[in-house]
């Protein structure tokens, strides 16, 4: 249990400094609102780890902290939407056979994506953002499966020392 | 990657396609109209796709070609709105000051960012 609150805040603050890393990144291939999702690296590796319910904490704990470091009452709540829905579609794409976690990103991805322009739509009543979503159902799946890629990786071998070493303190 | 993954892809992509499609044969002309304003009050609306030329009262007469309108008459003296670039469904405006004919595009898309989308 003391290990669990212990990685918990590791991963959290890896999760935050990736949030920070990615606002210094220049808006990714000049459209706005695409995004490479480097902290959900940290989500998908939580969510194989643990379960979703450690994956949302950080998650929210996640949004809030770089939100009010570098954003503003909105990304907070376009970053919400997009975290929690992905999250939750994760959660179920995992559980279902047949999916690597290469799949289970590409979800994520594409479902961060849906789940902020929902929320933009919503909040400034211009459904025509809906133009939108093709772009953003596209760099979803690309960025998908970058972090994909990678977050594989990082369980093989993160997640794989971590279990061995830690198996009834998890 | 597994089989499934890749389907998941597919799927998605064609989803994009799809929507992509759609939003441009149905929605993407809803460009915008040609709004004319003669003396403050509204002397008509015009649609930006079909070509014709609009006789404005008996002082102007301006054009749509192309989705592009542009004041091809005035008798006023110094024809600056005959001058004035053509205005098509991105917005703009031609005036026509000594007839107080005013030109602009209503009803276009947002270009742009706003601040919100940052």
């Amino acid at each position: 249990m003391k290990n669990k609150i212990a990685f918990l805040g590791l991963f959290a603050a890896l999760a935050i400094i990736l949030g920070y890393v990615e606002s210094l990144l220049p808006v990714f291939i000049g459209i706005p609102g695409i995004k490479l999702g480097l902290t959900n690296l940290v989500i998908v590796f939580i969510l194989y780890l643990y379960s979703w319910k450690e994956a949302l904490l950080i998650s929210v704990v996640r949004i809030l902290a770089i939100g009010f470091l570098f954003g503003n009452l909105y990304s907070i709540l376009f970053s919400l939407a997009g975290g929690v829905l992905s999250l939750f579609v994760m959660y179920f794409m995992r559980k279902i056979p047949g999916f690597s976690v290469l799949g289970v990103s590409v979800a994520g991805g594409v479902t961060h994506n849906i789940g902020q322009l929902f929320v933009a739509a919503f909040v400034v009543t211009n459904f025509k953002l809906m133009y939108y979503l093709p772009v953003l159902l596209v760099s979803g799946v690309v960025t998908g499966l970058l972090i994909g890629m990678v977050s594989g990786e990082i369980w093989k071998h993160v997640g794989a020392y971590i279990r061995k070493n830690n198996r009834e303190k998890l | 990657m597994k089989k499934r993954d890749i389907i998941l892809v597919a799927a998605v992509l064609i989803l994009a396609g799809g929507i992509w499609l759609i939003t441009r044969v149905f929605f993407n002309d809803s460009g915008g109209q040609l709004r004319i304003t003669v003396d403050n009050e509204i002397y008509g609306t015009y649609d930006l796709k079909q070509d014709q030329e609009i006789q404005i009262g008996t002082t102007n007469t301006c054009e749509i070609k192309g989705g592009k309108v542009t004041m091809i008459q005035a008798d006023c003296p110094d024809h600056i709105c005959m001058h004035s670039a053509a205005i098509d469904k991105d917005g703009g405006t031609i005036v026509c000051m000594p007839n107080r004919v005013f030109l602009e595009i209503v009803g276009q898309e947002d270009g742009g960012v706003d601040t919100i989308a940052q």
